[in-house]
Order: C-alpha cells, then sequence, then structure tokens
C-alpha cells in the first residue's frame, strides 16, 4: 500500500515535470532565454564590468612634438588603456572636448619635456582625468605614477629609445583585465542563475493560476508538494545547463580557470538552484498575476546583485546590509563558487555556506507549500 | 447505488461581507442529472467549487458519498470529476498530452494508451490527437474537457455551466453524452442558465442570491408554480405591456413575438376578466388565453425581487 502509495505520488510529480518541459519547449521566448540570457549576460557583463578601463578617448596635447615625445605617446597607446582621439595645440581645446565628454582624458606634454625627464623635481606630463565616471580616476593614477619612476633613475627612454623593465612594470598594472573577469565569471554564475531561476519559476505557478488550470488542478488528487517539486525538477536541469554555458563562455572568452573539481562545482551550484527555485516558488504564492511575479522576482534580485559582494566588498557594507546580505543566497553561493573555481576548495571547506543554502530550502519550501492551500479561498 | 450522493445542511459560503451562498439544503440522487439554474452571481459556481473541496464552507457543512467535503477532500477527489466553467485544460498541448497529463494525475490504471484511445472514439477527438486545445473551437474543447473529466471513471461528475461557450449543436451532441453518462451509472450535477437544458435534468434547484428558492422535478415545477400564465394575442405594438405591469397581482410580462405572456398571482380567481376589462378601457382589442407554465415562468416567479426578501 505505501509503495502503491509512492508509486503514485511519483507518477504524478513525473507528470507534472513532463508537461512542463513540453510546455516550455513550446514557448520559444522562455526557451530561448534559458540559453540566450547566460550567454549575452556573460558576455556583456564579462566585458563591461571591468575594473580595468581600455580605450579611453583621450586628447593629447604636445607641445614638445619631439621624437621622444611621439614614442611617449605610441608607448600610450600600446597600453591600450588610452585611445587617441584628438590631437590639439590649444589648452582651450582641451578644456572643450573634456566639458563635452568628448575626451575621458588629456595628456598634456610640456614644451620642456626632455629637459624634465632628466630632472626629477617638476612633473613630465600632466594628465586631466575625467572625475565624473567611475573607474576613471584610478586608471589615470596609473598613468600619471609613469613618469614618476623617472625619479629613482631610470627614464622609460634609455637604450635609443627602447623601454626598460621597469616600463614593462608598469604595464602590468594596466594589464587588469583578465584579473576582473577571473573574479566577475564566478560571481556571474550565481547572478544569472538568480535572475533566470527566481523568474522563471515565480511565473510557473501564477501562469497556472492565471490561465486558469489551477482550478482544475486543484481538483484532482495531484498534491501541493508534488505540483511544486514536478514544476521545479526541469529548472533545475536548465540552471545546471547555464552553468554550463557560463562556463564554457568564461574559459572561451575570459580565459578563466576552474582550479577546483568540477563534480564539486556542479554539487554547490545544484544546491544553488534549489534555494533559488525555493525562493521563486516562495515568490509565486505571494502573486497573483505573473506581472507581479515578474515584479517581486526583480524586488529579490536587486538586493542579491548589490549586497551579496558582487559588486561591492561585503566587509565595506554597513551592518544592517550585511545582515539582509546573510538572508541571501546569492551572498554564500559567491563564497563557495569563489572558492571552489579559484582556490580549489573542496566542499567540506565550504561547508558552512552549503548549511546555509539549505536551510534556505527548507525554509522557503515549508513557507511555499504552507502557503499553496490546495484551495482557491 | 442508492442513497444520496451530495447532500448538504445549512451550507453557506462569504466572501467578506457579501454571501454567495445563503444556508442551503442539497440532497442528491445517485444515478441522476441534477441541474443548478440560476443567473449569474447565485452561488452556483460557489457551491460545486464547495462540494469539490476547493472553497471551505464559511458555515454548515456538506457530504459527497457520505464523506465530508472539508475532511476528506482528497479522497472525494478520487471519485469526482469537475469541469470549470473555463476551459482549464492546456492550450499548449495537445488532446493526447492533455488526456495523458490527467489519467497521471487521477491514477487511472490498467491500459492508460487504451482508455485514452476510448474516450478519444466516444469524444470523437480522433482527428484533433496532435492538435494544440489552442487552437480547438469552443465544442472542440468542450468535448475534449469532458473527455478529461470522465477519464477516471468518477462517480460523480460536478459541470460548471459546461455549454456556455458552444454552438446549439454541439450542445445537444454534449447533453447526449451526459444521458449516456447518466446510464452508467454516473451522478452528474451540472449548472446552467439555460431553460432548455434545466429541463431536461432529472431533478432541479433554482438559485438566486445564494440560496435555493425552488426545488423539484421540472415536470413538478412547472405543475406546481405559483401563477397562472396568460397569452394575449393582438395587443402587440400598444401599451399593454407597461398597464398590464402595472397590476399588482401581476408577477411579470413577457413578450413572445406578437403575444404577451402574463404571469399572474395564483390567488386572483378572475385574473382574465381583469384583464380582459383594463385592455378594453384602454381600447385594445385582443385574445386573452389561460396556458400551461414553462420553466421560465417557474424561474421568474421563483426570483422574483418580493419573494427574496422572505
Amino acid at each position: 500500500m505505501a509503495t502503491n502509495k509512492f508509486s503514485a505520488a511519483f507518477r504524478r510529480l513525473r507528470a507534472v515535470a513532463t508537461k512542463e518541459v513540453r510546455q516550455l519547449s513550446r514557448d520559444r521566448v522562455t526557451f530561448g532565454m534559458i540559453v540566450g540570457v547566460p550567454l549575452l549576460q556573460i558576455t556583456l557583463f564579462g566585458y563591461a564590468i571591468n575594473y580595468d578601463v581600455r580605450n579611453l578617448a583621450t586628447v593629447v596635447q604636445d607641445e614638445a612634438n619631439t621624437s621622444m615625445s611621439r614614442e611617449f605617446i605610441a608607448q600610450l597607446r600600446a597600453t591600450q588603456v588610452v585611445h587617441v582621439a584628438y590631437h590639439t595645440n590649444s589648452s582651450a581645446e582641451v578644456d572643450k572636448l573634456m566639458r563635452e565628454g568628448r575626451a575621458s582624458m588629456a595628456v598634456v606634454i610640456p614644451k620642456d619635456f626632455e629637459r624634465r625627464l632628466q630632472s626629477d623635481t617638476r612633473p613630465v606630463v600632466q594628465v586631466l582625468v575625467d572625475g565624473s565616471q567611475p573607474n576613471l580616476a584610478g586608471v589615470a593614477g596609473g598613468i600619471a605614477m609613469m613618469p614618476l619612476l623617472t625619479r629613482h633613475g631610470e627614464g622609460p627612454y634609455s637604450g635609443g629609445q627602447r623601454m626598460t623593465p621597469r616600463r614593462i612594470e608598469i604595464r602590468t598594472l594596466y594589464n587588469p583585465e583578465k584579473r576582473t573577469a577571473v573574479q566577475i565569471v564566478p560571481a556571474l554564475i550565481g547572478v544569472i542563475l538568480s535572475m533566470t531561476m527566481v523568474l522563471f519559476t515565480s511565473g510557473a505557478i501564477v501562469r497556472e493560476r492565471e490561465r486558469g488550470n489551477l482550478e482544475l488542478l486543484i481538483a484532482t488528487p495531484l498534491g501541493s508538494l508534488e505540483l511544486m517539486v514536478g514544476k521545479l525538477l526541469p529548472y533545475v536541469v536548465i540552471g545546471l545547463i547555464q552553468t554550463t554555458i557560463i562556463m564554457i563562455v568564461g574559459s572561451l572568452l575570459f580565459e578563466v580557470p576552474v582550479v577546483g573539481h568540477l563534480a564539486n562545482l556542479y554539487a554547490a551550484t545544484l544546491m544553488f538552484i534549489a534555494a533559488t527555485l525555493g525562493l521563486g516558488l516562495f515568490v509565486s504564492t505571494l502573486a497573483q498575476t505573473q506581472f507581479q511575479a515578474f515584479q517581486l522576482a526583480f524586488l529579490t534580485l536587486l538586493p542579491s546583485i548589490l549586497l551579496s559582494g558582487f559588486m561591492f566588498p561585503f566587509e565595506g557594507m554597513p551592518v544592517a546590509a550585511q545582515w539582509i546580505a546573510q538572508v541571501l543566497p546569492l551572498t554564500h553561493f559567491n563564497v563557495i563558487i569563489r572558492g571552489i573555481m579559484l582556490r580549489g576548495a573542496d566542499l567540506p571547506e565550504v561547508w558552512p555556506q552549503l548549511a546555509k543554502l539549505a536551510v534556505f530550502l527548507t525554509v522557503m519550501l515549508v513557507i511555499a507549500v504552507a502557503r499553496f492551500k490546495k484551495r482557491l479561498d | 447505488m442508492n442513497g444520496t450522493a451530495i447532500s448538504a445542511r445549512q451550507l453557506t459560503r462569504k466572501f467578506g461581507e457579501k454571501v454567495a451562498v445563503d444556508h442551503i439544503d442539497l440532497d442528491i440522487p445517485f444515478g441522476r442529472i441534477y441541474g443548478f439554474l440560476g443567473p449569474n452571481g447565485s452561488g452556483k459556481s460557489t457551491t460545486l467549487r464547495m462540494l469539490c473541496g476547493m472553497l471551505r464552507p464559511s458555515d454548515g457543512h456538506a457530504e459527497v458519498f457520505g464523506l465530508s467535503v472539508v475532511k476528506d477532500a482528497e479522497a472525494i477527489r478520487r471519485r469526482l470529476g469537475y469541469m470549470p466553467q473555463k476551459f482549464s485544460l492546456w492550450e499548449d498541448l495537445t488532446t493526447d498530452e492533455n488526456l495523458r497529463f490527467i489519467a497521471d494525475l487521477y491514477g487511472v490504471e490498467g491500459d492508460v494508451e487504451a482508455r485514452i484511445a476510448e474516450q478519444r472514439a466516444t469524444y470523437n477527438l480522433e482527428d484533433l490527437r496532435s492538435q494544440r486545445a489552442g487552437t480547438m473551437s469552443g465544442g472542440q474543447k468542450q468535448r475534449l474537457a469532458l473527455a478529461a473529466a470522465t477519464l477516471h471513471s468518477p462517480e460523480l461528475l460536478l459541470l460548471d455551466e459546461p455549454t456556455s461557450a458552444v454552438d446549439p449543436q454541439s450542445r445537444r451532441d454534449f447533453w447526449e453524452r451526459l444521458f449516456q453518462l447518466a446510464e452508467g451509472g454516473a451522478t452528474i450535477l451540472v449548472s446552467t442558465h439555460y431553460m432548455d437544458e434545466a429541463e431536461r435534468c432529472h431533478g432541479l434547484a433554482i438559485l438566486a442570491d445564494g440560496r435555493v428558492v425552488a426545488e423539484g422535478t421540472p415536470r413538478a415545477l412547472m405543475d406546481g408554480v405559483e401563477a397562472h400564465i396568460y397569452e394575449i394575442e393582438g395587443a402587440d405594438g400598444s401599451e399593454a405591456p407597461r398597464i398590464i405591469r402595472e397590476l399588482p397581482w401581476v408577477h411579470g410580462v413577457t413578450q413572445l413575438g406578437i403575444r404577451l405572456r402574463v404571469l399572474a398571482d395564483r390567488n386572483v380567481n378572475d385574473a382574465e376578466a381583469q384583464l380582459d376589462a383594463l385592455l378594453h378601457q384602454h381600447g385594445i382589442e385582443a385574445k386573452i388565453e389561460r396556458t400551461q407554465a414553462s420553466l421560465e415562468d417557474v424561474f421568474v416567479v421563483a426570483t422574483r425581487p418580493e419573494k427574496r426578501g422572505n
């Protein structure tokens, strides 16, 4: 009898999952999103969320105009940080370009450029930076350090206008792109999964309600838990597919390594997917329409992105924000995934975070199942 | 099977202040087609939903198969087929996929494919096997919905205005199928606002404002109507309807083509003479004749405003 009951429940669960997959495969927009969202987001974020700044529109005012100053400009260009968009001889023109935002940076080379290189009292080159844009000041600070090196007696142009080893050292400062991507891509797994999983599942139950299918479902022997788990299962698989897409793109496009074991990574991701789906399920029991569900999903998404340590360092946040962050699954997943992917951590080493995700999932499921009564009232 | 399939005592459902179902009693025997006749908002759907355990009664209680609709909802559901007013199968799934899904939910045993094939044959769905429900006509959807609701051979079928979105021919076919199901032993509770459908039921309850205002077989209801019906011919196009309506003992005047149908209080013995005199007084020459009550007359009398306050 007990086995009969179990197999009947399993049959219902499998039926719900099968139906969900069928419907998904026929909903072209959603189906496209499963692959499209991670591809688009990782390409977009991978390039856009970049502490390194490249191709800054720059105006050069070269008053020296010697072979050495031209070589200096060529070296600047070679860093790829600077894109020399304008040449001018007038300070007024520099001001105008900066004010209009057509140039983010100005490099002013004085007439006595070569003489200044020899002395170490006066600045050699003046770099003007548009401080209204984030991250630019830091970059320009790096550029401004180039001439400062001459203080230590090793001018950038010695030995027949060739770069010194010191100069190459500075250039590595300007090559943080790779390091940024390495930090960003693992965290992106969590962000993209939060985005798609909550959105998909919060809509899943609400859709049944909105289209009037729920009234029929309620009248059948289908249990709440069977309905919810059956609906979630396909999304677990979808989440794993998305994770794989992100890692492949991360590896191909941004050369992000996976130091830890893939099995660990998938196991931890599975836990995170489950937690996120639980959140989506909870949201779906609050909303009456798909539109409300989407709004609520976004409400959970923003704190996840801002407070989880994805955007800003966790340690720098006020205590209250840290408290909220503790409730967000993404916070814990960020710790787990960076540990596994970049430092090669094993599951036992990220156990506290995994446990928190498990607690989160349990709480969400309990609330969702309790809230979703098999009644209309 | 003997006894009652459904019994309700003082069954009540409130939504906030609004009383949707107001202390109704029901006794519906097995193997019958029983109708709920009433206008929109009379509590038909709410009663059906309480009977299949989807809504909790605010007061009173109801039993289906002798089981409480509150405590034993799960057990009742297995033996019950419910067809909501709005088409509730999945529009992006085909006939076969929908039926297969429902079969799995109800745990239909044995050869499931054979059972589905049987339903396809019965409900003329063979050509629609691979068609998605969303692309079907009203009549096709309704056949599919009934096939789904009867797939697990339920003992009781609750149908909420099943024919509201289909053409007359589909309605006729649908009722043929209901009688076949009833002959097969199923009890059917169907809500409707069509008089002709109500007339085909074995038993009938007329609902208004959440109350059962009349109950019985259609024949008994028509015979027992608390009004005498008169038809007036030759008074069309005149002010006759207005002046007749002003008579205190007239429950209603309906125009049917060239005839006027007057519902008069059955306690007024000289109604015909009074009507004749009134029309003469206004210079209208018309022929007055007493006639049989129809179910619509029963409905009008049962749901007339004066009576509802009682």
